[in-house]
């Protein structure tokens, strides 16, 4: 990603070309605009190509870093896409939402005395050159197994299972609840940070390799998993996502002008209502817009509100900056453009006029205590501090839980206390024979790139199964 | 792709049916459930209670009045035609069981959900005392089939055109006031399904009504669909669409029903202006 290194460094990475903050705040082409060929080869030559590269051992799908880079760097894009493949069917995804900082790119050993090598920013050029420039030839498939396995959820866990799977030999369909795959890569991340044709493109390339996709069949009510087993397929893979919104349960939620960040994402995103009235889907237009909450929804969701044209847009937050849990670039990006951060604040409720529209909120101011279970200080409420804010829109980014519209119609397999099915580590297995489930499903609201982790793990202990037995 | 294989107009046609192949949904359906339509690529999507399926068939239907620019666009559809995508069956079944006399009202395009469930409940072994209303006689649909699907069906309009001259809740009065009712179920307008639970509140019969509220995805995701009942937040498409009359704060939900009318009236208009045009 793009963050600037707080003092100058010898032999720093290639900066990632971006739109203006002023103009990218409202419009939502994609915001960073990719490298160029020399910026690519530039970057790539940074790598130190360790023996014992410690960036391969931060992903969580395990991709051959130093080779992939080496590829571009020898000017083999072709040969570099085809490495990334290997292990990950969704490269264009994960170069833009990946967590890296954390993660490759956080293990990079340039990293200690300067900036890593952008491994994002790499994965992504690679990926894309394919898309504009490649051959479109498909990666070798192993010959057909004859088994049949269902997916349900077309997010990035199920996707990643997908792939693998194909790739193996075996028959996979994909269910899909919406009308279009994707899942959070189609309704939750917005386009300026995911075009959805780059999504449409990585599921259409898993559909050449020959993976089915059925769309509009919401498991657990359309079809149920034993029904799936009665179909014939031989195993399944649950990657439903955690799908269920969290609210405040603060008086006044119900008033018109409060959605959860899945609803006001979902009609920005699936149903392109930020071109309405030329969709057909609306979308409340804020003039002063409030987000709860500090992960990357929340910024996603800030965002969305300033390019749909609100004057001003708060994400009110009851514990520190220190604590926020949206990637730094994510908050950097969001404060360019001119979101207010309203930290150690905790709304109280929310105020509405006659016609029970919003109209503003009553909000504490915090202090931080003492560390919680979670490990961070605790916000305590400040006496007295009570104040009112403006807001006409409000969107609760605060989290989600389990849905339980597929696992409480499958009652013979375990979840645990808070809902989540209960799996086997390092496998993904359930309590249920011949199922498996990963992503948020089975961890809570995690990222992209821990559900296509979650999927790899399943899909080896899904093929293991097909041809060895449970 | 969901074809049309069905297409009827009724109450001068503001009112549309469409009988659709969907195959996987007929088979599952169960009376109260709702499917979520879509026409196309730009399209909305829209939640209807299903008012018919058939199984052999492999069909859904739907009943709906045209109020805005999707279900404009619903309308404009002919037989052959497709809707791009139909979801479902979603929302929990009516809970039926052998009560004994129950009265079900239906108001409006409202009549059209309450058929599968009012002959459900006869075929559970009720007896059924049906009332259906409509503001003028023209305006009134499926009397015929709710006559075979009760034991006993009233009329009413508004205007007094046809059947009884007043509204639905005052044949029902007189129904409870026979006494002896195990339970109501009412589906129309929320000022009906209001007044409804207000007067059998009064004569303590449990009440059933089944509630249409904006909704994006329909399987608990979203949050749109939030109602109160019983002071408690629930989601229609997940814990409902049926909930208990008693508890249900129907001004909230009016309140909630509105959010997007200006949105809704201008996105009709143009579309509207733009058909009458060609």
């Amino acid at each position: 990603m793009a963050e600037k290194a707080a003092k100058p460094v010898k032999n720093p990475r290639v900066a990632m070309p971006e739109q203006d903050p002023q103009v990218r705040a409202r419009n939502f082409l994609e915001v960073p605009t990719g490298y160029t060929n020399k910026m690519a080869q530039e970057e790539a030559a940074r790598c130190l190509q360790c023996k014992k590269p410690a960036c391969v051992a931060g992903c969580p799908v395990g991709v051959d870093i130093p080779g992939f880079i080496d590829l571009i760097s020898q000017g083999d894009i072709t040969g570099s896409i085809r490495n990334l493949w290997s292990k990950n069917a969704l490269p264009a995804v994960c170069g833009r939402v990946c967590p890296q900082e954390i993660q490759c790119e956080g293990l990079c050993i340039l990293g200690k005395k300067g900036d890593p090598v952008a491994i994002g920013n790499l994965e992504r050029y690679a990926a894309d050159w394919e898309r504009s420039n490649g051959t479109g030839e498909l990666p070798p498939t192993q010959a057909p197994t004859g088994k049949k396995i269902a997916v349900v959820g077309s997010g990035p866990s199920g996707l990643t299972v997908a792939g693998d799977l194909i790739v193996k030999g075996h028959d996979v369909t994909i269910y899909e609840a919406f009308h279009k795959a994707g899942g959070v890569l189609v309704y939750g991340i917005p386009e300026f940070r995911l075009p959805k044709e780059i999504v449409a493109q990585e599921i259409n390339f898993l559909e050449r390799l020959g993976v089915k996709l059925e769309c509009n069949a919401v498991v657990g009510r359309t079809v149920s998993i034993d029904e799936l087993f009665e179909q014939g397929y031989d195993a399944v893979y649950i990657g439903v996502g955690a799908g269920l919104p969290r609210f405040m349960n603060i008086p006044g939620e119900n008033l018109v002008g409060i959605l959860s960040a899945n609803e006001y994402l979902t009609r920005a995103n699936l149903m392109k209502a930020y071109k309405f009235p030329d969709v057909d889907t609306p979308i409340p237009i804020g003039k002063n817009v409030v987000v709860l909450g500090a992960g990357n929804v929340a910024m996603d969701s800030a965002r969305t509100a300033m390019r749909l044209g609100a004057e001003s847009v708060k994400i009110v937050y009851r514990r520190s900056r220190e604590e926020m849990p949206a990637r730094a670039a994510e908050i950097h990006h969001a404060e360019e453009e001119g979101i207010e951060m309203y930290l150690l604040t905790n709304p109280t409720k929310y105020l509405g006029n006659e016609k029970g529209r919003l109209i503003g909120m009553e909000c504490l101011k915090m202090e931080l205590g003492e560390p919680d279970d979670s490990g961070r200080r605790r916000p305590i409420p400040i006496e007295g501090s009570e104040f009112e804010m403006d807001c006409d829109l409000c969107i609760v980014a605060v989290g989600s839980g389990a849905n339980p519209l597929l696992t409480s119609e499958t009652p013979d397999m375990e979840l645990n206390k808070w809902g989540y099915v209960h799996t086997e580590e390092k496998t993904g297995k359930t309590t249920k024979k011949g199922v498996w489930a990963g992503g948020d499903i089975v961890t809570g609201a995690a990222t992209v790139i821990l559900a296509m982790g979650a999927g790899r793990e399943a899909a080896d202990s899904m093929h293991d199964y097909l041809t060895l037995g449970w | 792709m969901f074809k049309i294989v069905k297409r009827e107009e009724m109450a001068e046609g503001t009112v549309i049916l469409n009988e659709i192949e969907a195959p996987l949904i007929a088979k599952k359906a169960k009376p109260g459930q709702f499917v979520i339509l879509k026409a196309d690529e730009d399209g909305e999507r829209i939640p209807l209670t299903m008012a018919e399926t058939d199984k052999e068939k492999g069909t859904v239907t739907i009943i709906y009045m045209v109020v805005g620019k999707s279900t404009a666009l619903f309308r404009d559809l002919k037989v052959g035609d497709t809707f791009q995508d139909v979801i479902g069956p979603l929302g929990k079944p009516t809970h039926l069981e052998k009560q004994g006399k129950v009265i079900c009202v239906g108001g409006g395009t409202g009549v059209a959900v309450l058929h599968p469930i009012t002959r459900a409940m006869k075929d559970v072994g009720n007896e059924v005392v049906c009332i259906i209303g409509a503001r003028t006689k023209d305006l009134l649909i499926l009397e015929e089939q709710m006559k075979n699907a009760s034991h006993d069906l009233r009329v009413c309009t508004d205007d007094g055109s046809y059947g009884h001259h007043g509204f639905v809740t005052d044949v029902m009065k007189e129904v409870l006031e026979g006494g002896n009712i195990k339970e109501v179920v009412a589906i129309g307008p929320v000022p009906m399904m209001k007044a409804v639970s207000n007067i059998t509140k009064e004569y303590d019969v449990p009440t059933l009504v089944s509630l249409n509220p904006i909704m994006v995805d329909g399987t608990g995701m979203c949050g749109g669909c939030r109602v109160s009942v019983g002071g408690e937040t629930k989601f229609a498409c997940v814990d409902g669409p049926e909930f208990d009359g008693h508890q249900v704060d129907f001004d909230e939900l009016t309140l909630r029903l509105n959010a997007y009318l200006e949105d809704e009236k201008n996105c009709h208009e143009e579309y509207c202006t733009i058909r009458d045009a060609q």
